[in-house]
């Protein structure tokens, strides 16, 4: 075995201090992008949350729309005229909006109402734990999520509470159904949505198109654009990625967890490079040895890049544990931070870059070397 | 006739760049024999180093020409001087410049490493050469276990280790005790003895002078003397003695 790896390993190990310093700045940088583009990926899945749960094959929506939240409305002839057209089996209203809960104890506080025909699963609550989507067919009923009981004065299935001044009940309790604008949301069925957001009985927010089986979805979407007039018409994917793409970007969050994560990076390749670039001064006389026997450049590069390299593998290791405990410490959050193999991955070639990014400086310093200087030391 | 492992003929080196500039070498030529020790001698600021540097294709000359190994050194760029150095010149130094987070055998072992041989058969090269020198029984230790005598051993079992034609060795006793000194001289004298290789010293002590075949005065950047040492290796042919210096004229 080459002992370019003991070299560079001990060059290290010989200054401990240093060598410490080091990792724990790359250590900080890595979770500091881990926690940024966590952040992006968790708030990512979160805008769209609503739009991934949903069973659709396609969204008839107003014009213009730009997230699941828009709260425009369609007129109901809109979905008559969307039945009409060949390949189309069903065309489910959804109506969404805001409005006020009164608390039991009297609070209140806004919630996000989502209302369709729950048996048609067009969007009923997911991850039911107490309750039915049958229990919400009893009239003045909703669905809760658990996270935000204490926010909505409820304490389980049974609570009576009031929106825009109507009495409900909780029927239904859900899990994991976080709001990113930390508004609750309330699932009901589409007529109490209507009577809870104010929405005329002939208007809603969308249609959810479901078509016929063997019915080619893009047909079927050229046909309902050349009937229907004023409206957009976008598959599942595509208005995900519009909803994705309005609060990332259009919003300037997306930008400002990127900067974040950018900062991270800058902050991580300059420790490292300054660091390997003072070991490199300090071992300065023993490249210049190295030079003077004889190696070649590349063979004192090599020695530079596996300092780098073992300064990364050891920094993203440590720094891939504590993100895997912010992981599960956020998991149940309003807003979790999520890892995926595929990020995990990202970053550690991230990290690899940075380290060999901060290696340039001192590989341009040992490029410069003097052999002869081993006479004068 | 013996070839020369090193043969430097007409170097002039100017150091330094306008006002500051120095003329260090004014026409040296040099040749080393194999199977001679020889001594390179002179005052501090003479040029001993200099001519040493680029005897060992570390410095280029400002004119003249270099041949190691039969082969020139002109023209050639820094890698191409480097792969000349592992291939034909052993270095040894005042202060060893050994790596202290290395083991005596890794250190000896680098000289392979910087040529690519890397399997165990180098580990058991390195060792060898270790018990040439002595140090058969520290080979795993590390510079600041061992003494400024064993430390230099380490560094000749180094410079020997790729069986490097030329020895060069830059004042290789001035660290070291009269006992340890010997002792070193002694070594590179059995060095020497090896008629495939050359040994070159450069000193100002005279306590080693009974060590060299030949002694080469420098002054002032100029050879100014070449004459027969007391070496004992007490084999070498008339002709390969003092043959290869030149002075200016």
């Amino acid at each position: 075995m080459s002992l370019i790896f003991t070299l560079a390993s001990r060059n290290l190990i010989h200054d401990r201090l240093r060598f410490v310093a080091t990792v724990v700045g790359i250590v900080f940088s890595i979770i500091l992008v881990t926690v940024q583009m966590g952040l992006y990926l968790g708030f990512g899945q979160m805008v769209t949350t609503m739009i991934d749960h949903s069973s659709a094959d396609l969204w008839i929506m107003p014009t213009g729309t730009k997230c699941f939240e828009d709260p425009s409305l369609l007129d109901e002839r809109k979905r008559f005229q969307a039945l009409a057209i060949n390949g189309v089996t069903e065309a489910m209203p959804v109506v969404i909006g805001f409005a006020d809960w009164r608390t039991p104890t009297g609070g209140s506080t806004p919630v996000f109402i989502v209302g369709s025909d729950l048996r048609s699963g067009a969007l009923p609550p997911w991850n039911l734990v107490d309750g039915s989507i049958d229990d919400l067919s009893v009239p003045n009923t909703v669905a809760v999520d658990q996270s935000y009981f204490d926010r909505l004065g409820v304490d389980g299935v049974g609570t009576i509470a009031e929106i825009r001044g109507q009495k409900v009940q909780v029927a239904a309790v859900s899990r994991g159904i976080r709001s990113f604008t930390t508004t609750p949301y309330v699932f009901t069925p589409l007529d109490r949505a209507r009577a809870y957001t104010g929405t005329a009985p002939n208007k809603a927010t969308y249609f959810l198109a479901r078509v016929a089986p063997g019915a080619d979805v893009e047909s079927v979407r050229s046909r309902m654009r050349a009937n229907l007039t004023d409206v957009e018409i976008l598959t599942q994917a595509e208005f995900r990625e519009r909803s994705r793409s309005f609060w990332l970007f259009d919003t300037g969050a997306g930008f400002a967890l990127f900067a974040g994560a950018m900062l991270g990076m800058i902050v991580g390749t300059v420790i490292v490079a300054q660091t390997l670039y003072s070991s490199t001064k300090d071992h300065l006389n023993e490249f210049a040895t190295l030079r003077a026997i004889g190696s070649s450049g590349m063979y004192i590069h090599k020695v530079i890049i596996c300092q780098a390299l073992i300064n990364a593998v050891i920094g993203f290791g440590i720094a891939a544990c504590i993100g895997w405990v912010i992981v599960k410490a956020t998991a149940e959050s309003a807003l979790p931070i999520v890892m995926t193999s595929g990020l995990t991955f990202g970053l550690f070639a991230l990290t690899v870059v940075m380290c060999i990014i901060s290696a340039i400086a001192a590989i341009v310093k040992v490029t410069r070397i003097d052999p002869a200087m081993v006479f004068t030391r | 006739m013996i070839s020369p492992v090193i043969e430097a003929a007409d170097i002039v080196k100017i150091l330094g760049n306008g006002a500051g500039q120095v003329q260090a070498l004014k026409r040296v030529s040099l040749a080393l024999a194999g199977g001679q020790l020889t001594l390179l001698m002179g005052p501090s600021g003479s040029g001993k180093t200099t001519l040493l540097s680029i005897l060992g294709c570390m410095l280029t000359p400002t004119s003249g020409t270099v041949r190691v190994g039969g082969k020139s050194t002109e023209g050639k760029g820094p890698e191409d001087l480097a792969k000349l150095r592992r291939e034909h010149v052993g270095f040894i130094f005042q202060s060893y410049h050994l790596f202290p987070t290395l083991t005596a055998t890794d250190n000896v072992r680098l000289a392979l490493d910087v040529r690519g041989e890397n399997s165990s058969r180098a580990v058991a090269k390195s060792q060898d050469a270790l018990a040439m020198v002595g140090l058969a029984h520290k080979t795993h230790a590390f510079p600041r276990e061992l003494s400024g005598g064993e430390q230099q051993r380490v560094a000749i079992a180094r410079a020997i280790v790729g069986n490097a034609s030329t020895i060069l060795a830059d004042e290789p006793t001035a660290a070291l005790d009269s006992e340890n000194g010997h002792a070193i001289m002694t070594l590179l004298s059995e060095i020497a003895k090896d008629p495939s290789r050359g040994v070159l010293v450069v000193t100002h002590d005279p306590r080693i002078l009974p060590f060299a075949d030949r002694v080469v005065r420098i002054e002032d950047g100029r050879i100014v003397g070449a004459e027969r040492g007391g070496g004992k290796s007490g084999k070498r042919s008339e002709d390969s003695i003092g043959i290869y210096d030149y002075a200016e004229t």
